[in-house]
């Protein structure tokens, strides 16, 4: 494949066009704002807890496919577990793009469509911006 | 083979490309030779010729630029002002001659006027450090615009903070152009500096600074022209304008980084306290006081960047060389074409003036429902660099209701064969993106 092609591909121009969990949650258990000043990318996120476990993410963003798909896979690939979980996928994804790991994850395979994404090394941010929200989101105390 | 001038490879004289030597009526070879004096324009990018559409950001360098750096390290290196010998002689008059040519560039009175910096930035924060520290105080008015460079707004921050000044703006319409029935309301005897873009670098707008500079005058302001994408593009004559001041970039204008200049009227360049203190911009220093000399040098602390202005003075040469009437009138026709072209398509959006006469060679443009960062990805596997972003202009970005855009900006050197491959390149964004959609 030739590397714009395997940048964009299916998965991605879908995800771009046809965002998941999209809209904001009120009295979110955690929230996120992320934005990448050199290209504007603006990602925020809402998190909201259930018995430990993620329940919901929703997502609102503004930005290029690769960030805009990174985020809506983000959703699909966190909702459901548990936060420790989560930031165990999310330091797995970070790996895979900026130290060359795998982004093979058996629960949202849709993510494996990134590794695009890699022969690109200033789209890499792009791609991790989301999930370096959802890590700061972590860190936020909305209700607090 | 490159041209590299790490290798100590340097051509023969004889192999070097000089305009000038081309007659001038033979239009399609001087333009050939002008591509060639080039030597980055023959590189590939991923395999396709190098479509250079970024030159708001930086230009590329002619051939004579590169060679007059190496020959200054190679023959004449050494500091400037300070030495008896030989070399330091030499070093100081090369370097003072550039400020003479300078000075005519813009047509300057006297050369006493110009002052090297790092950059049109570092410019125009001497002009607001050295001159509004010193004048402005609580209630004073500044007036900018919306479509300003970041380089032409923090500055005026930082003053608003520390000083209590006012920044006001004077706004843009929906084609980019500045709305001046609202001068007069902006204007007042409070306004101590109005400080503006000659032409846009977001939008490609070429304001009427004329009639602005007039305008405040009448009320007693100050005008600081950034002429960051003016200078190099088209004739400016800072007498004729009659700007106090003028701020511009060596390497937006065929010269190396690390070289802007700032242009003042000498009266004000005398009254204004000094940028920074160090060596160089004394008279007599005791231990705990010291004079300062006379402008420019007032200004210029430390040893400056000698090396780079000198290469600098290659590019006013070779922009000479060209004429800037020339260079402006290849530029227009540039323009002209590409505004044409881009507004046939319905699904390209541009931004800016659609008068090419008052629209500079930068071409700001979206794709609908596509992001300019993607477009940029695209285009660049096809060898075309274009800018994608908001450009060092958030407030303008905001105003538009857009992220960023995507922005292809000319030189003379660029012709309409590469405007329409960054046409058809279009069209491959448009495939990849409109296939997925058409799912
Ligand atoms: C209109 C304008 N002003 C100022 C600047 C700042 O120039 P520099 O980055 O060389 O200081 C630029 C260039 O980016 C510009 O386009």
């Amino acid at each position: 494949m030739l590397p714009l092609d395997e940048l964009y591909q299916e998965v991605i121009l879908d995800h771009y066009k046809n965002p998941k969990n999209q809209g904001t949650i009120e009295n979110p258990d955690y929230k996120g704002h992320g934005v990448n000043p050199l290209c504007g990318d603006d990602v925020e996120i809402w998190i909201k807890l259930e018995n430990g476990k993620i329940k919901s993410l929703k997502s609102i963003g503004k930005g290029c496919a690769v960030s805009q798909a990174s985020l809506s896979m983000m959703g699909e690939a966190l909702q459901g577990k548990s936060i420790e979980e989560a930031r165990q996928a999310v330091e797995k994804f970070k790996k895979g793009m900026l130290e060359g790991g795998e982004l093979h994850f058996e629960e949202y395979p849709d993510l494996e469509a990134l590794e695009g994404v890699k022969k690109f090394p200033v789209r890499i941010k792009c791609a991790v911006l989301p999930w370096n929200t959802f890590l700061e989101a972590l860190e936020s105390h909305p209700s607090a | 083979m490159m041209t590299d001038i790490h290798s100590g490879n340097i051509p023969a004289a004889s192999d070097i490309p000089e305009t000038s030597r081309v007659p001038a009526s033979d239009g399609a070879k001087i333009f050939k030779k002008t591509r060639d004096d080039f030597p980055i324009l023959k590189r590939k990018i991923y395999g396709k010729p190098l479509i250079y559409l970024d030159n708001a950001a930086t230009s590329q360098k002619p051939f004579s630029v590169i060679q007059a750096i190496q020959t200054y390290y190679e023959n004449s290196n050494a500091n400037i002002h300070r030495g008896v010998h030989h070399l330091a002689e030499e070093a100081t008059s090369a370097y003072e001659a550039v400020r003479k040519k300078t000075a005519a560039f813009i047509h300057a009175k006297d050369h006493h006027s110009i002052l090297f910096t790092r950059n049109c930035t570092e410019a125009i924060n001497l002009a607001a450090f050295s001159w509004g520290r010193k004048f402005l105080k609580p209630g004073d008015e500044i007036l900018l615009t919306e479509m300003e460079h970041h380089s032409n707004l923090i500055p005026w921050h930082f003053l608003k903070n520390e000083k209590g000044i006012e920044l006001k703006f004077i706004p843009f319409n929906e084609e980019g152009i500045l709305n001046l029935s609202k001068l007069p309301e902006l204007l007042s005897s409070r306004t101590k500096l109005v400080s503006l873009t000659h032409i846009s670098n977001s939008l490609g707008t070429i304001n009427p600074i004329k009639q602005i500079i007039e305008a405040a005058h009448e009320k007693g302001a100050l005008v600081l022209i950034d002429g960051a994408q003016s200078v190099p593009h088209l004739p400016v004559d800072v007498q004729d304008l009659n700007c106090d001041f003028l701020a511009f970039s060596s390497h937006k204008m065929l010269g190396p980084t690390g070289v802007g200049i700032l242009y003042g009227k000498l009266e004000l360049l005398e009254a204004m306290d000094p940028f920074m203190g160090g060596g160089e911009m004394i008279r007599e220093v005791w231990l705990d006081h010291s004079t300062y000399s006379k402008p420019p040098w007032k200004y210029e602390a430390g040893t400056p960047n000698i090396a780079d202005t000198i290469g600098f003075g290659a590019a006013l040469d070779y922009l000479n060389q060209t004429g800037m009437k020339e260079i402006q009138k290849q530029e227009e026709e540039l323009t002209r074409f590409a505004l044409q072209r881009f507004s046939a398509e319905k699904e390209i959006k541009v931004y800016g003036p659609q008068n090419f006469k008052i629209h500079a060679g930068i071409i700001s443009f979206n794709l609908e429902g596509i992001h300019p960062h993607d477009v940029g990805t695209i285009l660049d596997q096809e060898g075309i660099a274009i800018r994608a972003g908001h450009h060092c202009t958030q407030p303008l970005m905001r105003k538009l209701g857009v992220s960023g855009t995507a922005r292809a900006s000319f030189y003379f050197y660029n012709t309409k064969e590469e405007v329409e491959l960054l046409l058809q390149s279009i069209q491959k964004v448009f495939q990849i993106f409109h296939h997925a959609a058409a799912r």
